[in-house]
């Protein structure tokens, strides 16, 4: 069975249809290929390929020294890998689901976030963990988690996470190359979307948000699993004459506030979409950081679209917990345009 | 309570037998002599009769994950012997701290069925009370329930009641450091704690002799100054018997025991997995051979303990269980959306209170626009 790092020429110039599983496969074997001193391990990621296959393919063709499957033990995972890093390799971990990282919680937070700090700059630790993370999928309980806070509000850790195919690749390479520890989420309800595209390391900068798509009347602010809602709502929107602009935070920590502020500032709304319960979620800090900014360019309070402050539900009840189309709609509606009939800027 | 009494004074007196304790061979004959005392007539056929049903409910479940009817099932079949012979060593006051492999074990411990098949068909995510059924929620983070275990039976330790709590895990779930705290806490208290470690050879896709380098799960028992037992984990009386011993000493005030049940998990890790990707057909035909229902049938059979009217009776009986289980689960659940508020604490809070408020009025504008279409 070929996998995807092999049916693809490296770096390929012409674009291919890629799924975000296979994007994120490409950009390990080529950092694996580049530098002799990354190395992936974890749970079921050597023979089997990796629950959701993203390393499928890679200890056949690097080798068991490279490409390996680890003791079940997610703090030793982390703890190893920091060890590792000390001896000069650049380990790229997974921890096999979001809430399955939780063993590992004290190396991440009491080690691999602190230890540049802690030794004045003189150990650096080039760690990545990969954390398939959020909902969408069906699963069952301990297997949605939108992790990304806990890592998020801990200084030392970079916390990035790609919304599309080809920015799976470009911010695992670029998450790879980076001397900082990254918390890599992947948001497993896109692994499986495709997208015709090239794959490149080159991009957008691994701390930066990108637009993508333009608008003049509200910024929808979003990331990971949630930005395809958010951008099917302001397709919507436009319908009702509304001009959405999306960002795509891409870098949870640190926040690309220039971005975002300079965007916020142009429309004078925004409204900060994720999955992640609201209490305490991502969205707070945006806004808090926007109204910092911006306050005198805004037209309304900052909201939020995001799931309820409760534990993940279970399969049958997920889809009155993620943010919709139609909730993100409504937020838009609540923005207090001025020119409304009755209090919305297309009467709806 | 001095936890120092009850230790045996010799290393010897904790280590696992060198190959794993047995009553009954592989093709059902009566092992040699050793240690473990066959249990009765009346318990074997017990552990036959429950190990038919468990199997017929497995089968019955991953078939419901074909029909969608499950998001998911992770299957015990091979494992009968441990999941049975394990549970039906409980007496009714003890504990059972379970895995997400085990609803056959839970089942086997009385819960209804489709209670305990709630969490897999997406419906709420424990379906059972625990403390009715003294049966702890299926836990999936691994190994954590080991600490559970120990913890409840301090506990009646504490109050000074007559619980001991079983706790199963599989052989992956020893790598964590959970289950070595759990081993070590257990040891120092010395609590009523029996952890039954069933070593069906993998974890996910990962062979166990990726998982540990030890001569055995057992052996890791010793460490911690903790009674070990291997036990073939395909040989119900074998497994029964090492579980209701280690249950008597446990009760009696002579600590835990760690139980390492040598078996195979036949089916893939769950429906969704591909085992053919990390093992092949004739390590899983090896296995086969061995299958536990059968073994204690031939040695039923030859005891004149079993019949061909009473097994097809047995079967009839399995049979009407699944198509009675079939049926309820075919039912459409309708699942109310308040019930994702009312749990979260004690008394809800304002803002889940105004939370569900929102989504109360968002799908009653849902409701009022699909009328409006009709
Ligand atoms: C803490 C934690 N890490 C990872 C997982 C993902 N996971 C679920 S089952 C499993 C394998 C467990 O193997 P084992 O303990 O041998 O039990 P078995 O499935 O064989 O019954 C893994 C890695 C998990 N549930 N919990
Ligand atoms: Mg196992």
């Amino acid at each position: 069975m070929s996998t995807v790092a092999e049916r693809l020429p490296e770096l390929a110039a012409a674009p291919i249809p890629v799924t975000m599983a296979g994007a994120l496969n490409q950009a390990l074997a080529d950092a694996l290929a580049t530098d002799e001193r990354v190395l992936v391990f974890g749970e079921d990621v050597g023979t089997l390929g990796g629950v959701f296959r993203v390393t499928d393919g890679l200890a056949t063709r690097f080798g068991e020294n490279r490409v390996f499957d680890t003791p079940l033990a997610e703090s030793a995972i982390v703890g190893t890998a920091i060890g590792m890093a000390m001896n000069g390799l650049r380990p790229v971990v997974e921890m096999q689901f979001d809430a399955f990282a939780y063993p590992a919680f004290e190396q991440i937070t009491s080690h691999l976030a602190k230890l540049r700090n802690r030794t004045q700059g003189r150990v650096e630790l080039p760690i990545v963990i990969r954390v398939p993370y959020g909902g969408g999928i069906g699963g069952v309980e301990h297997h949605c988690d939108s992790s990304e806070m806990y890592y998020a509000h801990t200084p030392g850790l970079r916390v990035v996470t790609p919304a599309t195919p080809a920015d799976a690749y470009t911010l695992l390479r670029q998450a790879i190359d980076c001397p900082d520890p990254v918390i890599f989420l992947e948001p497993k309800r896109r692994y499986w979307a495709k997208e015709t595209t090239v794959l490149e390391p080159a991009g957008a900068g691994i701390d930066r948000a990108v637009i993508r798509r333009t608008g003049s009347d509200v910024t929808l602010i979003s990331y990971g699993g949630a930005l395809g809602t958010t951008l099917e709502a302001a397709e919507a929107a436009a319908e009702d004459g509304i001009s959405a602009e999306v960002i795509d935070l891409r870098s949870l920590a640190p926040f690309d506030e220039d971005t975002v502020a300079a965007a916020v500032a142009r429309t004078g709304r925004a409204i900060v979409v994720h999955e992640a319960s609201r209490f305490c979620g991502y969205g707070a800090e945006v806004a808090a950081q926007l109204s910092e900014r911006c306050f005198h360019y805004l037209e309304a309070p900052i909201l939020r679209v995001a799931g309820f402050d409760i534990p993940y539900p279970p399969p049958n009840l997920e889809s009155h917990h993620l943010p919709s189309v139609d909730r993100i709609l409504d937020a838009i509606d609540r923005l207090q345009w001025p020119d409304a009939v009755n209090g919305t800027k297309a009467g709806r | 309570m001095n936890p120092s009494t009850s230790l045996p004074s010799r290393p010897a007196d904790l280590l696992p037998s060198e190959v794993p304790l047995s009553l009954i061979d592989p093709a059902g004959r009566p092992a040699p002599e050793g240690e473990l005392t066959m249990p009765a007539d009346e318990v074997l056929q017990r552990l036959y009769r429950g190990m038919v049903l468990g199997r017929r409910f497995d089968v019955q479940a991953t078939a419901l994950t074909k029909q969608g009817r499950l998001a998911v099932y992770p299957s015990a079949r091979g494992q009968e012997a441990g999941e049975i012979g394990a549970v039906l060593a409980l007496r009714e006051q003890d504990w059972l701290f379970p895995t997400y492999r085990d609803s056959m074990a839970v089942v086997a411990r009385g819960v209804d069925p489709v209670e305990v098949l709630c969490l897999l068909r997406g419906d709420w995510h424990c379906g059972y009370d625990p403390a009715r059924e003294r049966v702890a929620p299926q836990c999936t983070p691994l190994a954590t329930n080991t600490l559970h275990a120990v913890g409840l039976a301090h506990a009646a330790t504490v109050k000074g009641e007559d619980t001991v709590a079983l706790v199963l895990l599989g052989d992956g779930a020893t790598s964590e450091g959970d289950t070595h705290e759990a081993l070590n806490f257990a040891a120092v208290f010395n609590t009523p704690t029996v952890f039954f470690v069933q070593n069906n050879g993998y974890a996910i896709s990962v062979p166990l002799a990726k998982q540990t380098h030890a001569p055995s799960l057992a052996h890791k028992g010793i460490g911690y100054g903790i009674r070990s037992v291997l036990v073939d984990g395909n040989d119900a009386a074998a497994v029964y018997a090492v579980v209701s011993a280690a249950v008597a000493r446990a009760a009696a005030g002579e600590g835990p025991t760690l139980i390492e049940a040598v078996t195979y998990r036949i089916e893939s890790h769950t429906n969704a997995d591909d085992a053919t990707r990390y093992r092949d057909r004739a390590e899983v035909e090896s296995w086969l051979v061995k299958d536990p229902v059968s073994r204690l049938a031939n040695y039923l059979t030859e005891r004149g303990l079993l019949d061909e009217q009473a097994g097809a009776a047995l079967d009839a009986t399995a049979e009407a269980q699944a198509a009675q289980l079939r049926a309820r689960m075919n039912v459409d659940t309708v699942s109310d959306p308040r019930d994702l508020f009312r749990h979260v604490y004690a008394q809800q809070t304002p803002a889940l209170r105004r939370q569900e408020q929102e989504l109360l009025a968002e799908l009653a504008v849902t409701e009022a626009t699909e009328e409006d279409h009709r």
